[in-house]
């Protein structure tokens, strides 16, 4: 089922996602799907752990067959191979032995599924430096990937998934085990190059509040069902409590957005400030105690 | 140069066909190997050496080439080993450990069977170790026939293969069809590592494919540089193995001359020890600072 209040009409959208279903070993992981991105827009797929967001980016890749509904991308069929999208994965680890330089990568953006040895190229190697230029990665284009922080592997995937000038790029938890600045620096990169390059962004994340000042609109998903339009038409009791199955609350304080559930005596945040959702979940001790 | 060219080196016989063969087989292994490393497959380059054993002895009872057997079983392991693996690494392995101890108990009774039909342990030292001044003329067509398919595989899916060795889901995501060049891959070292087992032995090919590699890879800037720098190693000791193996003709205990493999193994061993020394990447014109302590680059 799809919960879609307000969802515009799009002329021709980058991305139509129109109820798609995915069930496996007898588990509905998504459950009819139902969503669009206009070219330029930067949309949020908010949901907790299990929530269908990585399913969902890999039907869209075409890694991951549906057993029910379309997904078009550009006006055809899934993005597998056809350079429309760029897709930057969940937590890969990068070894410092492997001798791949960032600008290495990058190239591979380029023509990585390109068969032969490839060739020194002046035009590859312009368009490779523009897109490090574009990352703010060109002062460490020379050092191994392996060898770099988390925020500037996050730059340099960035730049691999985009070199290739995609009409959209697709990010699975880009801001997962990154500081609360790093992750502002990836947010506030991803804005601007989606503003100046007219890529439409879709990214997933757990937490939504960083997300907020940015997004055009938001993808909730919970339980694999989904609800999408601007954070306005979604992020209330009604649309939530629908998608959800059950009631839940949602407090805004100080600006942050939280998304509550009264469980017996209890409650859990299931959205929102990711330090304050661990120590108010009852399966999390309080280990780590944020100011 | 006479101290390091016994007399007669150049003009021996046995020596020319060890330089072409052992040169053909460590050009062939330094740059297959180079992606065995880098795709992480180091654990199925040794188990397709071990299974050779089992064609290397079936080949001897035959009376064919070696290498003909060393190949036939590598090939037919590789696509066995694909076939039930289902790539997760703890089924790869799981997959790869049963395939290997099946072969190995076919390679204990071939052994067993060459032994005893000749009388002789010529048979196990040859396929275990490798006699790279035994080995024929005829051969010659037969490596470079097994090195170039497994040359042309890494020229074709070299972009492939690198970036699904930096992420497999990154590559697919591409469009690369990575079963298929992860299969591509397997079969490429198996014949890589059947040249390691005529070169230095069936017990020791591991050494040949993975040693120069995992020593250029940490010392080399770029995946390309590594490639060949994997290469120039392998062949180099290959070649100063074969001149110190020639010298040993008079060195004590016996007067006979030491195995091939065993100096070819040792220079491999000695330059990667000597390559731990070095911090990665930082040789060919690497620039900027490196993050990390000196712990870092001890981690390898």
């Amino acid at each position: 089922m799809a919960v879609s209040p307000g969802t515009p009409s799009m002329a021709s959208p980058v991305l139509a996602v129109d109820g798609v279903s995915v069930r496996l070993g007898g588990r509905q992981i998504l459950d009819e799907v139902t969503f669009a991105i206009a070219p330029g827009e930067f949309v949020g797929l908010i949901g907790s752990n299990g929530a269908g967001k990585t399913t969902l980016l890999r039907v869209i890749l075409g890694l991951q067959p549906t057993t029910a509904g379309t997904v078009s991308v550009g006006g055809g069929p899934h993005a597998r191979g056809r350079g429309l999208v760029g897709y930057v994965p969940q937590k890969i680890q990068l070894d410092p032995d492997m001798p791949v330089r960032a600008r290495d990568l990058v190239g591979l953006g380029l023509d990585g599924n390109r068969l032969g040895i490839p060739l020194p190229s002046r035009h590859k190697r312009e368009l490779v430096d523009q897109m490090l230029e574009a990352v703010d990665a060109t002062r460490f284009a020379s050092q191994r990937v392996g060898n770099l922080s988390g925020g500037e592997q996050q730059r340099v995937m960035i730049a691999h998934a985009l070199v290739s000038k995609p009409k959209l790029l697709l990010l699975d938890e880009p801001l997962a085990n990154l500081d609360i600045r790093s992750a502002q620096e990836i947010i506030s990169l991803l804005a601007k190059i989606c503003r100046q390059q007219q890529v439409s962004v879709l990214i997933s994340a757990h937490e939504m509040n960083p997300l907020l000042p940015v997004m055009d609109r938001i993808v909730y998903m919970a339980g694999g069902r989904a609800a999408s339009g601007t954070t306005d038409e979604v992020i209330r009791e009604d649309v939530l409590s629908q998608l959800y199955g059950h009631h839940v609350d949602v407090l805004n304080v100080h600006g942050r957005v939280l998304v509550i559930a009264h469980a017996g005596e209890g409650f859990e945040i299931l959205a929102g400030d990711e330090a304050a959702a661990e120590s108010a979940h009852p399966d999390h001790a309080p280990s780590r105690s944020e100011p | 140069m006479t101290w390091l060219f016994a007399p007669g080196f150049f003009a021996s016989s046995p020596v020319h066909v060890a330089l072409v063969v052992g040169g053909i087989s460590a050009l062939v292994c330094g740059i297959v190997g180079t992606f065995t490393v880098l795709r992480g497959q180091s654990y199925s380059g040794h188990a397709l050496a071990d299974l050779s054993v089992t064609g290397g002895s079936a080949s001897f009872l035959a009376n064919i080439s070696p290498l003909v057997g060393f190949a036939g079983t590598g090939v037919l392991a590789a696509g066995v080993m694909d076939m039930i693996s289902n790539r997760q690494p703890r089924g790869r392995d799981l997959a790869t450990g049963i395939v290997r101890g099946a072969g190995l108990g076919l390679a204990a009774l071939f052994l067993y069977w060459d032994a005893t039909s000749s009388s002789t342990t010529g048979a196990t030292i040859t396929i275990l170790f490798g006699s790279m001044f035994t080995v024929g003329n005829d051969a010659v067509p037969l490596v470079a026939a097994f090195g170039l398919p497994a040359l042309a595989v890494v020229a074709v899916l070299y972009r492939p293969l690198l970036l699904s060795s930096v992420s497999p889901e990154l590559a697919a995501a591409r469009g690369v069809r990575t079963r298929l060049a992860g299969l591509a891959c397997l079969l490429a070292i198996a014949l890589a590592v059947s040249l390691a087992a005529i070169t230095v032995g069936a017990i020791l090919a591991t050494a040949l494919l993975v040693g120069p590699a995992a020593i250029a890879l940490r010392l080399a800037s770029t995946p390309g540089r590594a490639t060949l720098a994997a290469a120039a190693i392998a062949v180099a000791a290959t070649w100063l193995g074969i001149v110190l193996a020639y010298d040993s003709f008079t060195w004590p205990p016996t007067h006979d001359g030491w195995p091939v493999s065993f100096f070819i193994v040792v220079l491999i061993f000695v330059a990667f020890v000597a390559a731990q020394a070095i911090r990665p990447g930082r040789t060919l014109r690497a620039r900027g600072t490196t993050p990390g302590s000196p712990a870092d680059g001890m981690r390898a």
